[in-house]
């Protein structure tokens, strides 16, 4: 996409500019809708109705409380750091708006075509933690600090399991650049990496359950990174208030929340970049059948977009299914189930590769 | 170990149960009453919000004394003999200006104890249950219809006619001492020339 920009434009920096927004226009509008259809999956879960007075069924429901966050004041404590206290909100956001920088959302939108994608998306993640951390810390808040706290504990341990996981399919599909994991699923829906990718041979048949267990494995775990019920115990409301937000209100808690619903798609997409096809239809593209180029694009848009709001859709379906885990919970789950199981998947998908 | 297994595979499963019957809730219909768009019915004898049809009223002031909270004042006017003041809907004659008829809905505990007593079934609880004010004198509701400049003119009405009589019966008490005095004497006068 940057290529195609900078021709259009004719200056590297302005089509630069241009392919950094292009994410943002997406966030917005997904937060938005992803906010409502939280409340309405919530509502109906529990046999209620959810939002239904401001507009049709309360479709502008969330517009509405944008605009209110937006005029709200922002209340800054006296006691405070100011410093970090102000930068926090827009280091948690830019974590999870880098990692929409390598998101192959169609075979040409994509911000950056980088070799290293996973990494990159694994690393610019970390950034979340420093800045929740910030948060937490510069509040003076007791509760910000617990919440901030267990939010590094989380996300930090969490991140083994992750990290293994893309491993193995890493070591499976001997790249890391996500566009080329998505280019090389295409087709049909049994040439995904959780089908064992496009080969048909013995190695599909053998390694097709070892990466559902890995999917499984990183769904988990992704869920915790992005501090989602059943674990949200950094913003615990009925323990720790809100967590490292506390404090904060206006403009700056809307960057968090922001960030959050980010998140969300942001490793809902990772998990279907790397196992689920990507962009990739499951049964191949009306465009090609009907020989227009630019219909293909849109499908593999829509392919990509259903397939990570499904994945969110199952982020909530599990907040409003499990209760919050304990601490000690969290972290038996992570370090007695979790990563041997990784470990001991990432060994048998090696060798079966290696067959 | 094989606890190990069993935990794992617990885990997954019972997570899987919860998603089930959390998805079945996502198509159930929804238990909420829209409110100020629907509302419950309500029973047939509730007891809300009081109502007093004041053109049956006769000012009889037995809800007044009914009422444990005190919460309704009563003033009546009688009417001069000239005016006619109507009856009531079930043919009882009415007597009295009602110049004053407030009910402190505040006070109100909803016993339905002032129904009762009322011998014109002027005063009744209405289904009425949304009436809430940001002032609290917005809940005193005065049901009388006489205006103050007209329940002033009622009351000197009154105190003239009561005035009138009053001097009628001075003047006729005095009258009558006079004709007594008048007796007196003559009986006097004749006792005096009976003597001589």
């Amino acid at each position: 996409m940057f290529d195609a920009l900078s021709e259009l434009f004719g200056s590297p920096i302005i089509a630069a500019f241009v392919s950094a927004i292009v994410p943002l226009v997406f966030i917005v509008p997904f937060v938005i809708i992803a906010v409502y259809m939280e409340r309405k999956v919530a509502g109906h879960m529990q046999d209620r109705l959810g939002p239904m007075r401001v507009g049709y069924h309360g479709i502008l429901q969330t517009v509405a409380d944008f605009f209110k966050l937006l005029q709200k004041e922002d209340i800054t404590a006296s006691s405070i750091d100011k410093r970090f206290f102000n930068v926090a909100p827009f280091l948690v956001f830019a974590g999870s708006y880098a990692v929409y920088a390598a998101l192959p959302f169609t075979s040409s939108m994509l911000g950056s075509k980088i070799d290293i994608g996973l990494f990159f998306i694994v690393a610019a993640s970390g950034l979340v933690v420093a800045g929740i951390l910030m948060a937490g810390w510069s509040s003076n808040n007791k509760y910000s600090l617990y919440g901030a706290l267990r939010s590094a504990a989380q996300i930090v341990s969490y991140e083994i399991p992750t990290i293994i996981v893309i491993l193995s399919v890493v070591m499976f599909t001997r790249t890391l650049s996500l566009a080329e994991m998505s280019e090389m699923q295409t087709a049909y829906f049994w040439n995904w990496n959780i089908f064992g990718g496009a080969e048909w041979n013995l190695t599909k048949l053998l390694i097709t359950p070892f990466m559902m267990i890995a999917f499984l494995i990183f769904y988990i775990s992704s869920l915790a990174e992005v501090n989602r019920t059943p674990f949200d115990m950094p913003e615990a409301e009925s323990e720790l208030v809100a967590g490292y937000h506390t404090e904060y209100s206006g403009i700056k808690f809307s960057m968090f929340f922001l960030a959050e619903y980010a998140n969300m798609f942001a490793v809902s997409a990772i998990a279907v970049a790397i196992f689920l096809g990507g962009y990739q239809s499951p049964f191949g593209y009306v465009g090609n059948l009907i020989g227009a180029e630019w219909l293909v694009q849109v499908e593999q848009l829509f392919w990509f977009i259903s397939k990570g709001m499904f994945f969110v859709f199952v982020q909530m379906w599990l907040r409003w299914t499990l209760p919050r885990v304990r601490v000690d919970q969290l972290m038996t789950i992570c370090w007695k189930y979790l990563i041997p199981y990784s470990f001991v998947n990432l060994i048998i998908i090696g060798i079966i590769t290696l067959i | 170990m094989r606890q190990y297994f069993i935990n794992t595979w617990e885990g997954i499963w019972t997570v899987l149960v919860g998603m089930r019957i959390t998805f079945g809730h996502l198509f159930t219909p929804a238990v909420t009453i829209q409110y100020p768009d629907v509302k419950v019915p309500l029973p047939e004898r509730v007891r809300n919000r009081l109502y007093v049809n004041i053109d049956d009223c006769i000012g009889c002031d037995q809800c007044s004394r009914a009422c444990p909270v005190n919460c309704i004042e009563i003033e009546t006017v009688k009417s001069l003999p000239t005016e006619d003041l109507g009856t009531t809907s079930n043919g009882k004659k009415k007597a009295l200006w009602v110049t004053k008829f407030d009910i402190d809905i505040a006070k109100c505990c909803y016993c339905q104890l002032c129904v009762f007593p009322c011998p014109t079934d002027c005063i009744y609880m209405t289904d009425v249950y949304e009436f809430s004010e940001y002032d609290r004198n917005d809940l005193i509701y005065n049901f009388s219809t006489l205006k103050p400049e007209e329940s002033a003119e009622k009351k000197a009405n009154f105190e003239k006619l009561r005035l009138e009589k009053e001097a009628q019966k001075l003047a006729a008490a005095k009258a009558k001492e006079e004709a007594d005095a008048k007796k007196a004497a003559e009986i006097k006068k004749e006792d005096s020339s009976k003597t001589e």
